[in-house]
């Protein structure tokens, strides 16, 4: 019998372990100050916050927002696939706002599900998502266009710093990047700054401005291509009529079998872009979507009909996406905020402290009553409560679930919960001793009536907390996530843990009288 | 320690009296929710917008009231929490948050005015929302009959969906007295409840049962009443535990977390604990009893 103690006691100990392990990142990362955030490499808190315990809108503070597609102006074909415009428009504006870690999600009934952690510019959020959608194609500088305009705003600075080494010039931040010109996301501010300044305005070329591509990863973080474009743009997307992503079945063997992207315009549009194509071989026509270069492919011929494709390394995705993005341009669809909720930060904080002290006295009145009820079985149930509210957050963090205000209050309702399992089994074990049957089989005929009992009133408990999960909204699954894991794992507390500890007192030290 | 030993109380007795208790809070709430015209749907399910704002130092709920109607702004306005804190309630999700801020900040330049929180749902997601619920609640409720009855018998089952609208029609009732409103939150903490509901009536009718099984095929008819009302003794210790367990979380949110979006859920949980409790007595074990009598008359004609 000891030795079966013993090996559940690993067992136990393993879980406890484990559970630790997975929660201290959590514990470390929120109880760092912004100070220490500061003085720490900025890798390495964030990997800390990957591995902590993720805090839904209603406690860090942010917005929720579900968004609609107006397909009222659209005809049946035009509106195939507005949904899926719509995503990409979104994520390309949210993209370039920088918000950290949005969640951009489409729902089964075609809305859109937008998560803005951190943010609180409720007006410019919904300005951004209420303007229509810009398709155009601009004209790229050459490189030595670009390269002796650096060059120049570099010498203007120089001279309105008078030299100082401490200031940051453009060479500074700026990378090479895939035969252009690139800067690390992080930075684009501190260019945006620099491009400000009404001295270095002068020196850029007039009728260009300086355009961003789209942020991508390299082993140095993520890098954003920097154009400098005509402003004028030479074709709009009204002009466009289809874009559709395909397979290169001409003539050119470097291109043979790879993603490409088809598109075609208008009447209007092709007499354009001939007479832009013509004027312009060998140049850059970027294509900017909302002010961001989606592609910059180069001008190979002149193209009189209005039927082009464009060519690069694409993988089939980015041709794809590409498509897509052309599409969204040339048939905007207006965007609607069907629903809205912003929780600021200073709520989410007061929330969450409120919550936790409310989690903490409800916690210890438990405790205490327990202890005053059962006496010694009341610390066991102690012991199986406090094991079971360590595990229930392990499994969200493990799970990578998002703990919510009403997560809070599921929290505090399983510590109530969480001892009824041991309530039953010593009401049992209580009322075997008071037939008058010895320690061991009373503690043995407890646990045996009382788990089919357990099973049976936890079950019903854990239905309610599934259909929440299942078909519950927002905050509110949350509330069914912690409250289906803490079923669970009162389960085990309740019957396996509790029970190593009655094991040991009757059968190891047989005990004569059980405190309870 | 122990609250009742051996405990003898005569329920099943006198269930007559229980019944009458349950009916008539029963028929109150449907009254109460007659005369207020159904719950207090908030903007969830109406549609519109909700702001929750601050005010340093605390304006008056009036005060808040007259700037905002001197604007020709219809609102509800709601104390929330703690002095200062309110709730506006407005019936259109076109009106923007900032302009009601400006409204508030140009009556009273002097007070320090925020807005914390803002709510804004529109007509096609307060449909969405509203059928999500009730599926969510009616889905919740089917499954908890199908598993009692294939784990009990079709008495315990019906019985214990009797509790059940009992118990969220008494809840609902007295919510919708307090004045509070009717949200997503609130279907969650009636879903939770049903749970809890069962819970109790499972473990009084797991003992009954338990009892029953006793005497084999033959249950003596004359002591029907008495097989019950032990059962129901037996286990009165553990259920007046464990609520007290569940109760005393519950009443922490209560004093502690005033002035967040739980507290609304652990009100409608703490008066569901309290007559759940009751309604695994009152309600599951007396009717199931009365069906057990009624059906040995059936088979003596």
């Amino acid at each position: 019998m000891l030795r079966s103690v013993f090996y559940r006691v690993l067992v136990v100990l393993f879980v406890l372990g484990i559970s630790l392990w997975t929660l201290w990142p959590t514990f470390r990362y929120y109880s760092l100050t912004a100070e220490e955030k500061l003085n720490l490499s900025s890798e390495y808190v964030s990997n800390l916050k990957k591995r902590a315990l993720n805090l839904g809108l209603d406690l860090q503070g942010g917005m929720y927002m579900v968004l609609e597609v107006d397909k009222s102006k659209l005809s049946q074909e035009e509106a195939k696939g507005a949904e899926e415009r719509a995503l990409e428009i979104i994520r390309n504006r949210i993209d370039q706002w920088g918000v950290s870690e949005p969640v951009i999600q489409k729902t089964e009934e075609g809305r859109i599900i937008l998560q803005l952690p951190g943010v609180l510019e409720r007006e410019r959020a919904e300005e951004l998502i209420g303007k229509t959608a810009l398709l155009e194609f601009k004209l790229v500088a050459d490189q030595k266009t670009l390269e002796q305009t650096i060059k120049n705003i570099d010498d203007v600075l120089q001279k309105t710093w008078k030299g100082d080494t401490t200031k940051t010039y453009l060479t500074d931040i700026l990378v090479s990047f895939r035969g252009g010109i690139g800067i690390s996301s992080s930075k684009v501010h501190i260019f945006k700054e620099i491009i400000n300044l009404p001295e270095v305005q002068a020196v850029i070329p007039p009728g260009y401005e300086f355009l961003f591509g789209k942020a991508e990863d390299t082993p140095e973080g993520k890098i954003k291509p920097v154009y400098l474009v005509k402003k004028d743009p030479e074709l709009t997307g009204a002009t466009l009529k289809t874009a559709r992503h395909t397979i290169y079945q001409g003539q050119d063997p470097a291109y043979a079998g790879k993603p490409i992207v088809e598109i075609h315009f208008d009447k209007k549009g092709a007499t354009k872009f001939a007479f832009v194509t013509g004027a312009n071989i060998g140049k850059q026509l970027a294509i900017v979507l909302d002010s961001v270069v989606q592609s910059a492919p180069v001008i190979e011929e002149r193209i009189p009909t209005g039927d082009a494709i464009i060519r690069g390394n694409f993988t089939i995705d980015e041709a794809k996406e590409l498509a897509i993005i052309l599409r969204a341009g040339a048939l905007p669809a207006p965007i609607k905020i069907v629903e809205e909720r912003t929780v600021g930060a200073t709520l989410g904080k007061d929330s969450i402290e409120k919550g936790m002290k409310a989690f903490v006295v409800g916690l210890i009145i438990v405790v205490m009553f327990m202890v005053i009820y059962y006496k010694l079985a009341g610390l066991i149930a102690d012991l199986a409560l406090i094991l079971n509210a360590i595990f229930i957050l392990a499994v969200m963090v493990a799970l990578r679930a998002t703990l919510t205000l009403p997560g809070i209050a599921g929290l505090i309702l399983t510590v109530g919960m969480a001892v009824d399992a041991n309530v039953l089994i010593f009401e049992r074990i209580r009322e075997e001793l008071r037939a008058g049957k010895s320690p061991k089989s009373a503690v043995d005929a407890g646990f045996a009536k009382a788990t089919i009992t357990i099973f049976d009133a936890n079950l019903t408990t854990l239905i309610a907390a599934l259909v929440l999960l299942r078909f519950g909204v927002g905050p509110i699954k949350g509330f069914g996530t912690v409250l289906s894991i803490g079923i669970l794992s009162n389960f085990f507390t309740a019957i396996f843990v509790s029970k190593i500890i009655f094991d040991y007192l009757v059968n190891v030290k047989r005990v004569e009288k059980l405190s309870i | 320690m122990e609250l009742l030993r051996n405990p003898r109380i005569n329920f099943i007795g006198n269930r007559k009296y229980m019944y009458f208790v349950s009916t008539a809070l029963v028929l109150l709430s449907i009254i109460v929710l007659i005369v207020k015209g159904g719950p207090n749907y908030g903007v969830d399910f109406r549609g519109g917008l909700l702001l929750q704002i601050k005010t340093i130092p605390a304006l008056k709920i009036e005060e808040v009231r007259s700037a905002l109607s001197s604007k020709g702004y219809k609102a509800e306005v709601q104390t929330f929490g703690e002095a200062g804190m309110f709730i506006l309630r407005f019936r259109s999700e076109e009106i923007k948050p900032e302009g009601i801020l400006e409204v508030l900040k140009s009556a009273y330049p002097e007070r320090d005015i925020s807005i914390l929180r803002t709510e804004m749902v529109g007509p096609s997601i307060g449909r969405k929302l509203t059928l999500q619920a009730i599926t969510l609640i009616l889905i919740g409720m089917i499954l908890m009959l199908i598993y009692i009855w294939f784990r009990f018998d079709f008495k315990f089952g019906v019985s214990s969906m009797i509790a059940l609208f009992h118990d969220t029609i008494i809840a609902l009732g007295i919510y919708t007295l307090l004045g509070k409103e009717f949200s997503v939150p609130t279907v969650a903490a009636i879903l939770t409840l049903i749970g809890y509901s069962i819970n109790d009536s499972i473990v009084v009718a797991d003992r009954v049962r338990e009892k029953l099984r006793a005497f084999g095929k033959v249950i003596p008819r004359n002591k029907i009443e008495e097989i019950f009302n032990t059962g129901v003794n037996e286990t009165l210790s553990r259920t007046i535990i464990t609520s007290l367990t569940t109760l005393f979380p519950l009443v922490a949110i209560l004093i502690f977390a005033r002035g967040t979006t739980i507290f609304d859920f652990a009100l409608i949980l703490t008066i569901g604990v309290i007559v759940g409790t009751y309604s695994s007595i009152g309600v599951v074990a007396s009717i199931v009893t009365d069906w057990y009598k009624a059906s040995f008359k059936k088979e003596k004609a």
